[in-house]
């Protein structure tokens, strides 16, 4: 099955107690779609996922709502605390 | 020449510094930065942290601040050293540094990557105090400085 890898880093990935999940490709042609999947079969998420979070798709940070193509890694995380 | 490093082990700052001086004689200015573990934080004892990262785009991203710091100013040699893992109060956690002709360039291209690096770079900061561990939260002056370098009011740049 094609996959879209998704990656949760910090204080999202402990909230959801998961760092990484694949979800169906099909079930995710853009980013916007691929979070509408994730709250539908995760409505306990729903709190954790409606914090400010930056999206980057294949490491790069994504403002807007982009395609997604099988194999791409996504990744939702707070804003970052280095330095 | 460019080294960007993120890594678990301590870092030797005497060994960064010579590494953007030898050889080098083109270069009449060195600045660098140094971010260390404070054993205080928001009215609250520190006694370690433990850094989170995300591998592969925290060092795309630290290249692109560095690439984006070289286009503006002319700055010769670009080191970059971050840390993650566990740490404790002293500790160095990251080091930037950059060798130019002349010192604004050098000042104005490590304070820039600095800035940068806080609002950018993939690392997640978490703190242990006697009352258990915490998120750090982001701050909204570190996206304010930001602002700094986008007004246009630093006089570069690479001439």
């Amino acid at each position: 099955m094609k996959t879209v890898q998704l990656k949760f880093f910090a204080r999202l990935r402990e909230q959801l107690g998961i760092a990484e999940i694949a979800i169906p490709a099909d079930q995710a042609p853009n980013l916007d779609s691929l979070m509408n999947w994730l709250q539908t079969q995760h409505p306990h998420w729903r709190e954790a996922l409606e914090q400010p979070l930056t999206r980057a798709v294949n490491e790069e940070v994504v403002n807007d709502n982009v395609d997604l193509n099988p194999g791409d890694q996504v990744a939702l995380f707070p804003p970052v605390t280095g330095g | 020449m460019r080294v960007i490093r993120v890594q678990a082990e301590a870092f030797d700052i005497q060994q960064e510094y010579d590494a953007l001086c030898t050889g080098n004689r083109e270069d009449g200015a060195v600045v660098f930065f140094v971010g260390r573990v404070r054993d205080m934080n928001d009215g609250d004892a520190i006694t370690g942290l433990h850094l989170e990262h995300y591998p592969g785009m925290t060092e795309k991203t630290l290249a692109s601040i560095a690439e984006r710091a070289a286009q503006r100013w002319l700055l010769n040699r670009i080191r970059i050293t971050h840390r993650f893992g566990e740490l404790y109060p002293a500790d160095a956690i990251v080091f930037v540094g950059v060798s130019s002709p002349h010192r604004q360039a050098a000042f104005d291209g490590a304070a820039f990557i600095m800035d940068h690096l806080k609002t950018e770079a993939t690392f997640w900061k978490k703190e242990k105090t006697p009352n258990g561990n915490r998120w750090v939260t982001s701050r909204d002056s570190d996206q304010q400085r930001l602002a700094h370098w986008q007004q246009g009011e630093i006089t570069d740049e690479r001439d």
